[in-house]
Parts: structure tokens; sequence; C-alpha cells
């Protein structure tokens, strides 16, 4: 007779689990979409990234890491908008990241159009504080969404771990953006993964560099959607990606560009270090 | 028995109970006790080392009351007011005082008394004892008049006086006495008679709150801990609520039963008497602690005391204050994750931004500590249309590069940074940031360069000096764009 109960308790157990556990394992992901404002992006997905999702983007080289975290925070502020509430991000950071790329600036932050007064960094050791930092920020109602920013390769990302994370977000209905640099994607229960790398800018005027650019390729999508690579633009004033102006857009940087500013090398110049 | 140099000769500083009774005293030499007694075991003072022990010995008797003081040179101070009752009545703390004391394998000799200089007195010029005030009185008068601890020729001029005994003093006119033996007297004379009273001041503020709890078997198991510390809190939370505060850092003393004592903190950035939070603090933080809490052979004493408490505003109120930011009121409440974060991580890695206003880029923004009170200045407006001037991610300190570049203000057109070459497509420059000449003369003027590398990248580049400079100029990174 106990056990009978047992195992009816346990099944109870199991149906309340069994939507869940078809979100991280099936196609149907549920809990919304926000959009990227990239109208042929958005298309593309059906309406956006889940927003109760792990994203994984792992930049395309050591250098793009900066493009990939500029990605993530301004797909992470649009999420948290898409809540409703003015919910803050926060930003995790483990010491290689810091080590390799610097630590968060928040005149930057400002500077892409986000309250840095709205975000909490949270600068761990390692990847297993940074994916606890995950799960515990997940688990605050209060939160809008969340950063995850990681150096290198490390054993601690497996797929279980990923899992987890997508249960979290599940669970919490938040998007949790973990992005990852020098390594090489693995396995794992994100509902997208993408390749990001930094994109030549449009110039403005006298050859400055333009607005941020970056370079998204879709590698993998749960929901089976065909992968593409789009390049666009962060517009601060909307907050949101635009795709690049159409005279500069395109996927081959134009070393042409440089003539149109700088005189070619010649006698003036000097080296120093 | 110790010895220490002293007028040129070694000479016993403290001596124990057998080599007394042989006659041995402090400030005898070494070489007139080693006749006397050869058998003699001499060592070193070492008045570090008392000290250490005097300390770890007032931690290890704060488990009495919190309310505790050196007592110089080598006793302690407890004010027990109010604490007697937990051990079984006066006479029941003396003697648990003694039996620990003696447990530790100190010679002892304790006195209670109305007030603290009468028990002074009583404990190191009578033979100790328990005393109520009337008490206290006549066994004062009867002391010797060195329990005044006066100068010794003030002693000797009294004793030549025939004044030989605290009441013969008392029985007589005080103000003479002041005028000879200085006006201070007379009050020193009525602490000691329990007629006024000094407040000790304590080794650690009291903290407001603090809830004991003593336990008859000494627990280990960090589920135990973990009850007790839960009743504790629950007591804790009675308290807060009846006076209205809520607290912002609790404070978990762990009494092990030979005497060591562990203490551990927890903050919450807002006042809180929410228990069932505090104790999920504890448990974060004593998972996280670098040194473990080693029980030994159990603890046999919890204490949970509150050392700071702030009226608790209910959440009601707080909706009427302005503000933004993290902890903006209309946001839902993201106080209790700070608070998780940092029992995990420390207090160092939960941080927010913090604009200062000046305008070196190093100093213009700072991290804080989420929890840090103060707001910053208002964050700089970009200029609209403009892409980001300021990088997301910054390196303190600059990292040097190479560079060429145009003499004399150019932008570079190649830099190696970290062994990799990077060949500059777009550029734009120089923003000519002074240095902060009222901090430090040497800093000097900085040329800053936003570019763009050929993959897209960008960085910001500046140069410090000039070409033509005797030092020349000299190219950093400071910084990287999305």
């Amino acid at each position: 007779m106990r056990n009978k109960l047992a195992s009816s308790d346990q099944l109870e157990a199991l149906r309340a689990l069994a939507p869940a556990l078809a979100a991280t394992s099936g196609h149907d992901v549920g809990g919304g979409r926000f959009a990227t404002g990239l109208a042929s992006l958005d298309d593309h997905l059906g309406g956006g990234l889940g927003a109760a999702s792990l994203h994984d983007l792992y930049a395309g080289a050591g250098g793009d890491a900066p493009a990939a975290l500029g990605f993530a925070l301004g797909l992470a502020w649009r999420a948290a908008q898409a809540t409703g509430e003015r919910r803050p991000l926060i930003w995790g950071l483990d010491e290689g990241s810091r080590r390799e790329i610097g630590r968060p600036y928040g005149p930057g932050l400002a500077e892409l159009g986000l309250d840095p007064e709205r975000v909490l960094l949270v600068e761990v050791r390692d990847a297993a504080a940074l994916l606890g930092v995950g799960e515990e920020a997940l688990a605050s109602p209060a939160v809008g969404a969340v950063v995850l920013g990681a150096w290198g390769e490390s054993k601690v990302f497996s797929l279980t771990a990923s899992r987890r994370l997508a249960m979290a977000a599940r669970t919490a209905g938040r998007t949790l953006m973990l992005v990852r640099a020098g390594a090489d994607p693995t396995p794992g229960a994100a509902e997208t993964r993408w390749r990001v790398r930094a994109a030549s800018s449009a110039p403005l005027e006298a050859g400055a560099p333009g607005h941020p650019a970056v370079e998204a390729a879709l590698i993998r999508h749960r929901g089976g959607v065909a992968p593409r690579t789009w390049i666009m633009e962060w517009d601060r004033e909307q907050r949101s990606f635009i795709a690049p102006p159409p005279l500069s857009g395109g996927l081959v940087s134009r070393p042409a560009d440089r003539a149109g500013h700088a005189s070619a090398p010649g006698e003036g110049l000097r080296r120093a270090g | 028995m110790l010895v220490d140099k002293d007028r040129g000769a070694l000479r016993i500083t403290a001596a124990d109970v057998t080599a007394q009774r042989a006659g041995l005293e402090p400030g005898l030499a070494l070489a007139d006790a080693q006749a006397r007694v050869p058998t003699l075991e001499a060592w070193p003072h070492q008045p570090g080392e008392d000290d250490a022990f005097l300390t770890r010995l007032l931690e290890d008797f704060g488990r009495f009351t919190p309310m505790i003081a050196r007592d110089a040179p080598h006793g302690l101070m407890l004010d027990v007011t109010g604490c007697a009752h937990l051990f079984g009545g006066e006479a029941g703390l003396m003697k648990q005082v003694a039996v620990r004391a003696d447990a530790l394998g100190l010679t002892t000799r304790l006195a209670l008394a109305p007030t603290s200089q009468a028990a002074r007195a009583l404990a190191r010029f009578g033979n100790g004892g328990r005393f109520g005030r009337a008490e206290a009185r006549a066994a004062v008068r009867a002391l010797s008049v060195e329990a005044l601890e006066l100068d010794p020729r003030d002693a000797t001029a009294l004793k030549r006086a025939g004044l030989k005994r605290i009441g013969d003093l008392d029985d007589r006119p005080r103000a003479p006495l002041a005028a000879r033996f200085g006006a201070d007297f007379p009050q020193r004379l009525a602490r000691i008679l329990s007629e006024a009273d000094i407040r000790i001041t304590p080794h650690r503020p009291p903290p407001p709150c603090v809830h004991d709890r003593r336990l008859v078997e000494p627990i280990t198991e960090t589920a135990d801990i973990e009850r007790v510390l839960g009743d504790l809190l629950a007591e804790t939370t009675v308290w807060l609520e009846r006076n209205g505060q809520g607290g912002r850092a609790f404070q978990a003393g762990f009494w092990r039963v030979d005497g060591q004592v562990r203490r551990v903190t927890v903050r919450t950035g807002r006042p809180t008497r929410d228990a069932a939070a505090v104790l999920r603090l504890f448990r974060e933080k004593l998972a996280a602690l670098p040194a473990p809490l080693d029980p030994g052979f159990g603890f046999d004493q919890l204490r949970l005391a509150v050392p700071l408490i702030a009226p608790l505003i209910e959440r009601q109120a707080r909706l009427q204050a302005g503000g933004a930011g993290l902890l903006d009121p209309e946001t839902p409440d993201l106080a209790p994750l700070i608070d998780r974060l940092t029992a995990r991580l420390g207090e160092a890695a939960v941080l927010r931004f913090r604009s200062q206003g000046s305008h070196l880029p190093e100093r213009a923004a700072v991290l804080v500590g989420a929890e840090e009170a103060g707001e910053g200045v208002a964050w700089p407006q970009p200029a609209p249309d403009d892409p980001p001037s300021r990088p997301l991610q910054l390196f303190v300190p600059p990292q040097p590069v190479e560079a060429v570049a145009e003499a004399p203000d150019g932008h570079p057109f190649r830099f190696r940074w970290r062994r990799v070459v990077h060949d500059v497509a777009r550029a734009e420059g120089p923003e000519r940031i002074a240095g902060e000449w009222w901090r430090s003369r040497t800093q000097r003027t900085r040329d800053y360069y936003r570019v763009e590398d050929r993959e897209g990248r960008r960085f910001w580049l500046f140069r410090q000096g000039q070409y033509g400079d005797a030092e020349g100029p000299r190219w950093f990174i400071h910084g990287l764009f999305p």
C-alpha cells in the first residue's frame, strides 16, 4: 500500500515535470519570445529568441569576446524589457574574462544606452562559481535577464550543467545568455547556439569607426530552424539591433575605406611602444 | 617560573604557587633564587605570549557575558549584570567560571562585587569571594591601603601616618586626604568602597541584541548547529519585532569546548527580521568559509548577536521613496539576491557601477559593493547619433602596445598587442585628456584614439607623451569596444 502511494506521488511529480522536460528536450519552446529588432532575424526565428531559455554564444575568436558580450548584453536588455518591469540585468564574469578583456566599464554601458544603474555585476573566480551565480540569479523574481561571460575551455560546461541552466531559465521564465570565448562549442541544452564575431562598422565621416556592428551566425537551433548568418548594428536610441546601412553592409570588410581618411604610411611614420 | 632581564640582572617576573611557597617572589634575582632553590625551572618571560593568551581567554570567557574587558595587568573584568540567572545565579556563575579556569590550568582568584573596582580590589588584595553591597564594603574596609593602588610613596606615607587599612581612611574626612594625595583620591576610595561605579569598557562593544544558547551536550553536526541557530534567530526576530527594528548584520558566535571561539557574520542590504532568510545566509556563508567551521570536540555555546540594527521600514513606506537603479523601490526586490550572492562570494564580488564625474577614464566610474551606501553623480549622456566614445571593457592599468603612427598626432596605422599585429582600418582621434595635475604631478596628458582593425574589432588606444619629448611617446591600450 505504502509503496503504491509513493509511486503515485512520484508519478504526480513526473507529470508536473513533464512540460518542462518537453521544453528542454523537444521542439516546443514556450514561455514567450522577445524580438531582437532585426526583422530578418526575428522572422527567421518565428518572432525572436525564446524568453525563458538558455542561449549559448561563442566568440568566433578570443578577440571577438567584446563583440559577443555586447551582443549578449543587447539581447539580454531587450529580454529584460520584455518582462514588462524595470528589472535589472545580472552580469556574471569569470576571472579569465577579466584578465583577457578587462573589467566592465560603466560609461561604456551607458554609451550603449544600457543604464549602468540597472546592471548588477558579479565577479567570480571560475566557471563553477559562474554557473552558481546563473542559477541563483534565475531563482530571484527580481531579475530581468542574466548574462554570464566565461573564458576558456572547462569541463564544468557539461551537458548536465547546460540542462540545469536551461531548466532554471525555463522555470524562472527568464533569459540566460552564456557567452564563452576561447572555447569550442560543446553539446548543450540551449535553445539557440551562436557564433559571434566583430564586424566592420559602417564608417562615419573622416573614416571614424561607426556604430557597434556584429556578425552573428546561428549554428544550431533546438527547433530545427536553419542556420544563417546576420550582420547587424546596435542602435543606442532604440536599444535595438538594426540592419547596417545598405552601402556599408556586407560580409567583407573593406580595407579600401582606409585610403579615404588616412594618407598612406609615409615620411612622418614613427614607431613607438 | 618566568624570568626577564631587569636592572642588569635576570629577575623573576612570575612564579607559580609552588615557587611562591618556597619564598620566591617576583623581583628576586634569578641567581639568588637558584641559590635558595637549586631545582627551580625558569623560562624567559614573553610578554607577547601573555598578551595573546589573555586575548584568547577574553574571547572564551565572553561566553558568560558580552560585557567583558581586560583588567590590567593580568585580569579579566566581567560585567555580569543580568547574566547570572543564565548560569544558576551568582554562586552558580562563579562556580562555572572557576571550573572553566581550572580546566584551562589557571590559578585564579575570583571576586564578585557590586562595582568593578571593589571586585578588583577584593580579587587582587583580598581572598576573593562573592559579596553583596554591605559585605563588600566591610571586606574592602579590611583591606590594606595598597588596594587603592596608589603611588608607592603615597602608600608608604599613609602607613607611616598609621593609616594601614582602607577602613582607617574611610573613617576620616575626605577633604584633607584630597588636599594631601590629590583630587582623585576620594574618588578612588569611593569606587573601591562601592559608593561610586565606573562602567567597564568592553573588549567589543556589546551588540544591542544578544541571544545565547548554552548546550548541555556539545554539538558537532551541521544539522544541529543549524537547528540551534534557527532557534536563536526565532528569539532574535521576536526581540526585533518588539523593538520595531531590523538587523543589517547578524553575528553567530561558536564557543568550542576547548575555549576556541569562532565568529561568523552575515550582512544584509536592508534591515530584516526574516529568520528563514538570515538562516539561509548563514548556511551559504558557513558552506563558503575559507577555513571551515571546525567543531573539534563540539560547541557548547552558541550566541546570536545583532551588531547592526536599523528601524525596519515596511514595504509600504518604501513605495513613497524616490530613487532609481538597483534598489529602486518600483522594481521587485533585488536585495535578497544581493545578500545571497554576497554571503556566498564575498562583498568584493557583488558590484554595481558608480559614476564619479571625473574626466579621467579610470576615475570616471568605479565598481563598488552592491550594498555600499551613497549615490554617484549622473551618468554622462552620450551624444546622439555618435558611436560609443567609451569602451565596454576597461583595462586597469592600461596595457602597453607597440604602435606605428604618424607624427606628431596621427592615429596608429598598426599596433601590436599580445603578440598579435592589428592593422588599423578606421580611426578617430585624438581626444585629448589631461592628467589630474592636482592629484599627481607626474600624470601626463593622453591622446586617445578609437580604432578599428581589419577584422572589425574596436580598440581604445592612447598615446602618452609627444614625439620629440625626451622620453618619447608611449602607446597603451585602455579598453575594448563591442
